[in-house]
């Protein structure tokens, strides 16, 4: 049971706050000798395995450490490029970390605008009349619970599919923003959240949801 | 409990077969256009997970809802997808979808030498017996289509 993250996009598609509450850990580390017996190749700025699945390894995973140095994107922490250092087989032995790629920020803005226009197509292709966008979707990893309000700011919720109660989270999200966004007279309407009192109160009701797994009545 | 409509895609976003029985509202675009918007959001709704999830994923899409409809996503390893609007009370349909795959598409199309792959299918039989197996599924409504 876990709630993943928040997100909330204003109503032209922006990203206006994201918090990442609980990232479960898909990691693995192995030691390799001269011929990689992993094809790797660049993508976006990324090491990431194109060929070569095994031992927790898998297809679209990064190189995240080597040798316990962490990387980022292609250069390790001390400026070495990554695809070099791995194609000199005087740096053997070498123990590789690999794990699921981490979102940057850029890529987040990038999804959460890409949501709001699937949300739109998705009221826009149904059966029925009057229909909203996405509410709910559904994977065997993770719900996404979508809160869309009269005003138009969506708040997006992943957490795990056995989570209960997310629905009242979502209004209880909407009751922190009112509060502590809006009410703060230095919070200029549609920009990105930054006020301290919201992100201590939005931490502590997912904390609770989290415990809970449901928020009682009128709460 | 209703079911809307059925989509057939294959891997090149080609829509190989159309159906409906209780749809209230049309999109207000051609049809073609229609496949293409479905497809296309699939496709978005695809990669946004892949994405977004925080653990590496098995099956992938399942299924989404509005405040009216849920649509439920059958993907085959070879890039067929079964798409099934129904409303909000119906549960997880996979099987349903698996076996509109596996025993009508596969047994009527793919193994029938008239049906040429990669276009719309044709096919009087398996139009026919595709509406009476949705027909006969236990939240198809009873009411009149």
């Amino acid at each position: 049971m876990a709630i993943f993250s928040v997100y909330v996009v204003n109503k032209a598609g922006g990203l206006i706050y994201q918090l990442d509450s609980y990232a479960p850990r898909s990691e693995a580390e192995k030691t390799f000798s001269y011929p990689l017996d992993l094809l790797l190749k660049l993508h976006d700025e990324r090491v990431l395995v194109a060929f070569g699945q095994r031992d927790g390894i898998r297809v679209g995973h990064a190189v995240l450490a080597i040798n316990g140095v962490d990387v980022n994107g292609r250069y390790t922490a001390d400026g070495k490029e990554v695809l070099e250092y791995l194609g000199n087989p005087g740096n053997y032995p070498v123990s590789i970390r690999f794990g699921r790629p981490r979102l940057t920020s850029n890529e987040k803005l990038m999804l959460a605008s890409m949501f709001h226009s699937l949300f739109a197509i998705g009221s826009q292709l149904s059966p029925e009349q009057g229909s909203s966008g996405i509410e709910m979707l559904e994977t065997d990893t993770f719900k996404l619970h979508c809160f869309q309000t009269l005003t138009g700011i969506k708040f997006v919720v992943l957490a795990d599919p056995r989570q209960a109660g997310i629905d009242s989270l979502l209004r209880k999200i909407y009751e922190i923003y009112s509060d502590f966004a809006l009410k703060n007279p230095f919070y200029s309407l549609e920009m990105p959240i930054r006020c301290e009192l919201f992100d201590q109160n939005l931490k502590l009701a997912l904390e609770v949801a989290e415990k809970a797994g449901t928020f009682g009545p009128g709460s | 409990m209703t079911v809307h409509n059925l989509y057939l895609f294959d891997r090149n976003g080609v829509c190989l077969h159309y159906s409906e029985w209780h749809r209230k509202k049309q999109a207000g675009i051609p049809k073609e256009e229609e496949y293409k918007l479905m497809y296309g959001m699939l496709f978005s709704i695809r990669s946004f997970v892949s994405k977004m999830s925080p653990l590496d994923m098995k099956d992938g899409f399942l299924a989404f809802q509005t405040s009216r409809y849920k649509l439920h996503y059958y993907e085959t390893p070879t890039g067929i997808k079964v798409v099934m609007n129904t409303d909000l009370g119906v549960g997880p349909i996979r099987d349903v979808l698996h076996h509109i795959y596996s025993a009508l598409y596969v047994e009527l199309v793919v193994k029938n030498p008239l049906c040429p792959l990669g276009q719309t299918v044709q096919s009087e039989l398996f139009r026919s017996r595709l509406d009476s197996y949705v027909r006969s599924l236990p939240f198809f409504s009873a009411r009149a289509g």
